[in-house]
This record gives structure tokens, sequence and C-alpha cells, in this order.
């Protein structure tokens, strides 16, 4: 647990509101704040808005129809609704619930997708700059040097998952969003992750959305409960878990509910 | 135990009664073809000639396969581009919408509608069209035959991709959309290659259908026993000789009928395994 005084914010949530149908929110009226290098964790009971305002980050929520968003948030200073989504996913990754790299492409060409799919040209060393760079900073270089040209779907689920946020940050975003993302995993995977956020945070800013309150107690430096849509309470994890001004938030952190 | 004893039971003998039923097709073709084998040997199959006159008798089965592979495949190139990306639209463009699911159950419709009436369609709306364009004196021909053939199997080809093109998982897609694919690029670099097997097993399964597909057919390739000299040229098939001629036919012209079934069983066979060839080597 981080204590880090008086982070600048990158990204900035202002009075959000989600519906995924006419009157009925899937978050409402949200604001708060995302700290620079650091990380970030959303708690709350299934349903209770956490994926659905991290989808919003990055305006991921925009593919399932019919969505309604109302208020802001601003990525560093700048509404992410004024930006392309093109632009906005490049500067803030995500990262899934469960490992999904590409089926039909080598582990290589896994990390530099980004940029194929965006038909970004490369020369072969840079292409192989960013590759490198990527799999060492999620500790998988050394797992896989020799096999770069296999297919990622031979690797481990715990490879995987950090296979794809290797993926993710070959843009070299300002945020990664990071959705429950080892909820699929086994637990020596899963402390993996873990570790790897702890080293990713020194260059990026993390948010993770997760279920496991002992996860978030661990890694995690801000915490923002939310529920029914709503966020109840956020603030330095310290003081969230010790001392949480919300009886709802004491609530669940005491297994009330969730 | 000794409910599920019966059960066993009746799923073993429902199961042997369709091996029965299959083995006894394939027994009775078999059967039936000998006569015209052992009379024409392989000239049977390389053979165009077909002479029913009593003591010159001759029969050979080249011009309906010829017949046959021509207007299945020209229906198969006709079909591909329609099928493809209608079943795009359906599955993935505009997934989960309204105008989908009209289109979706359009497309249903029109594999339910018998194919005597697509028959009667091809002859009197689109055989004088082609008559018109002058590109074809009565407007019978392979080209009438396939294109009326395509539109058969578009439901088909189009409802198996569009089933195979859902089944994307959302996950791959979500990933492409997180890393700033736009939805072509999506479409094009994850939702097709991560199909691509599927859409082929779809096509091919529509080619299997085309090969075999009689009334409409018969009704409109003009049904002239010889190899099929252009797009416009009448020809015939194996499944139309089989139907205009079965019922006049005996002796060794019946055996020459069936022999031809036999050939359409066996291309069929060899198109469903060749289906699932291809299909491995891309799974």
């Amino acid at each position: 647990m981080n204590t880090t005084p008086q982070s600048d914010s990158v990204l900035e949530i202002r009075n959000l509101f989600i519906a995924y149908e006419p009157e009925r929110y899937a978050v409402k009226d949200v604001s708060a704040s995302i700290k620079r290098n650091r990380i970030t964790a959303i708690m709350g009971p299934s349903g209770c808005g956490k994926s659905t305002l991290l989808r919003g980050m990055n305006r991921m929520h925009e593919l399932y129809p019919n969505i309604q968003t109302k208020g802001d948030i601003l990525l560093d200073g700048k509404s992410i609704f004024s930006m392309s989504v093109i632009e906005l996913r490049r500067r803030v990754g995500m990262v899934f619930q469960r490992p999904n790299p590409f089926p039909n492409m080598t582990i290589y060409e896994n990390v530099v997708a980004g940029f194929s799919l965006n038909d970004i040209r490369l020369k072969k060393n840079q292409r192989d700059e960013i590759v490198e760079n990527a799999l060492r900073n999620v500790a998988l270089w050394d797992e896989v040097k020799e096999s770069l040209f296999r297919k990622g779907t031979f690797l481990s689920g715990g490879q995987q998952q950090r296979l794809c946020v290797a993926r993710a940050i070959a843009f070299n975003p300002d945020v990664l969003l990071l959705d429950e993302p080892t909820s699929a995993l086994d637990p020596i995977a899963t402390s993996k992750i873990e570790d790897l956020l702890g080293e990713l945070k020194k260059k990026y800013t993390l948010v993770l959305v997760t279920h496991n309150m002992s996860q978030a107690a661990r890694i995690s430096d801000d915490s923002m409960f939310m529920y029914l849509g709503e966020l109840v309470e956020s603030g330095p994890t310290g003081t969230l878990f010790t001392n949480p001004k919300d009886s709802r938030t004491e609530a669940y952190l005491t297994g009330k509910f969730g | 135990m000794s409910g599920d004893r019966i059960t066993k039971a009746l799923l073993f003998i429902s199961s042997l009664t369709i091996l029965l039923l299959s083995a006894g097709i394939v027994i009775s073709l078999f059967g039936g073809s000998i006569p015209a084998f052992r009379e024409f040997g392989l000239r049977f199959i390389t053979s165009s000639a077909w002479n029913p006159t009593a003591g010159s008798e001759e029969y050979g089965a080249m011009a309906f396969i010829a017949g046959t592979v021509i207007t299945s495949i020209l229906a198969l190139i006709i079909c591909i581009p329609m099928a493809f990306t209608t079943s795009l639209f359906i599955a993935e463009y505009y997934r989960d919408t309204r105008i989908s699911g009209i289109l979706r159950s359009l497309v249903d419709l029109l594999a339910g509608i018998p194919s005597i009436v697509y028959g009667f369609w091809g002859f009197y709306a689109l055989r004088p069209l082609l008559v018109s364009t002058g590109l074809s004196d009565q407007g019978f021909g392979v080209f009438t035959a396939s294109l009326v053939l395509a539109i058969m199997i578009v439901p088909y080809a189009t409802s198996l991709s569009a089933e195979i093109i859902s089944m994307v998982p959302a996950e791959l897609k979500e990933a492409a959309y997180s890393l700033g694919a736009t939805r072509r690029e999506v479409i094009f670099s994850v939702v097709i290659p991560s199909a691509r097997s599927g859409i082929i097993a779809s096509f091919i399964l529509a080619l299997g259908r085309a090969l075999g597909e009689t009334m409409a057919v018969t009704m409109l390739i003009g049904n002239a026993n010889v190899i099929p000299k252009g797009l416009f040229a009448p020809g015939n098939t194996m499944a139309s000789v089989i139907a205009n001629q079965f019922g006049e036919a005996s002796g060794l012209k019946m055996s020459a009928l069936i022999a031809v079934g036999l050939l359409l069983f066996l291309i069929t066979a060899l198109v469903n395994y060749l289906g699932k060839l291809i299909i491995k080597r891309f799974a």
C-alpha cells in the first residue's frame, strides 16, 4: 500500500451516468479521479457497475447497442468523448477477465496486433524491439523468446494473460484498465500477475476491477467501492479498508454482502 | 437400471436402423449399376454417349457429370458473394438488431421454398429475362440453371455461415476493439480469420446441396444429353437425367441410370470428405 501524497490525476470522471436501457442506470452519477502511477482498485458486488465504469474509461461500453452515456471523463484534461475511440484506446489499454490472445496469430504477432490491426506499418527492427520490450515488461520474454513464432494459445493461462498485458502495453498507453484479470487464473499465476502489476505501475497508471477484496488490499494504492451503480466511497486503500466512512462499504468489507 | 437398459437398447436399435438403411441404399446402388458397368466398363464414366435405341444402346455419364459439376460450381461462385456478405451483415455488422432479425427470417423463408417453385420462377420470370438480353435463344441452359441453383443454396450457406460467424467469441472482438481497431478491422482481422474454416465448410455443404438439386434444374437446364458447349448452352445434370428418364427406363438403361445415381452419390461423398479435410487443415 503506497501512500504517496498528492499524485496528479490522469483520468477525471465527472458525474458519469451509463444506462443500458433508458432510465436504467448501471453507473449513476460517479465522480472520481484516477491518480498517475498508482493502482486504483474498483470493488463491489456483482452487478454494481464496476465493469461498466471501467469500460466507460476507454469507451468500450459503447460496443453495446442502445447505450446511453451522460457526464464526462477527462484524460489529461481532455474529454475522452471528444477524441476518436482509436486514439483513446491506444492511450487507455485494456486487459480482460479471460486471457484472449488472438488464436490465429503467433506470440510475436499478438504483441504487435495493435499495430497490425490499425494498419500501422513498422520496420522489422522496430517491431522486434517493441515485442522484446513488451514481453520483458511482463516478465514473459525469457519464457517465450525461443517460441515467438508459435501460436499464443499454446501458452498456459497465466502466460496468455501476461501476453495480453504485453499486447496492451505495446502501444505504451497512459492507462491500463484491467477487468478482473486474475479471475480465470490459478493462485500461482495470479500472484505473478499481481507482482507484474506492482512493476507496471512505475510506467503506467492502472485501474483494476476486482471482486477479490484481499487482492485489492494487497496491490492497490487507491480503492473505489461501488454499490448499485453508485460510487459509495473512494480513497487511499489503507484508509478505505481500515476506516470506511460509509456503512455499506463496511458491510461489504466485512462480508455482509458481495 | 432396467430403464437405462431399455433406453440403451432403443438407441442402439435406432442407430442400427440408420446404418442398415444407408448400407441398403449403397448395396442396391452398386447392385443395380453392375449391368451398366459390366457392359461399358470405365467408358461409362468417360463417354458422353447416351443412345437408348434398341440394338445400338450405349450409355455414358460424362455429359451429366460435366453438367452437374459445372452448374454446381457456377452456382457456388454466384452464391459466395451473396451469402458471405449477407451472413456478415446478419451475424456481425447488424447483429442483435431488428433488421438483422428480419433478414434472418427472410433467409429462412427462402430456404423453405420448394424446389419446384424456384423452378417455376426461373421458368416464367428469369428465362424470359435472359431471352430479352439476347444472350440465349430460349433461355434454357447452364447459366439459367446455375443462377436459380445459386439462389436456392444462398439460404443454406448464409444461415450456416451466420451461425459460425456469430460463434466467434466476443472476447476476441473486444480485444481487437480495445487495441483501437475499427469495425472493419475487427471483421477482417479477427472475425473472418477465426470463422474461416467454418465459413468454408458452410460453402462446401452448400455445394453438396447444389450437386443433388433436381427439380428446378431439370426445368431450366434444357435437358440436352451433351456436355454443355457454353454458359448459355443447354446440358443436363445427373439428378435431372434420372428424374426425367427413370419412368420409361428398363433393362440396361435402368442400370445406367442407377449407375449415374451411384456416381452422384460418390461425388457428393467426395465433396463432403474434401470439406472435412479442409476444415481439419485450417482448424
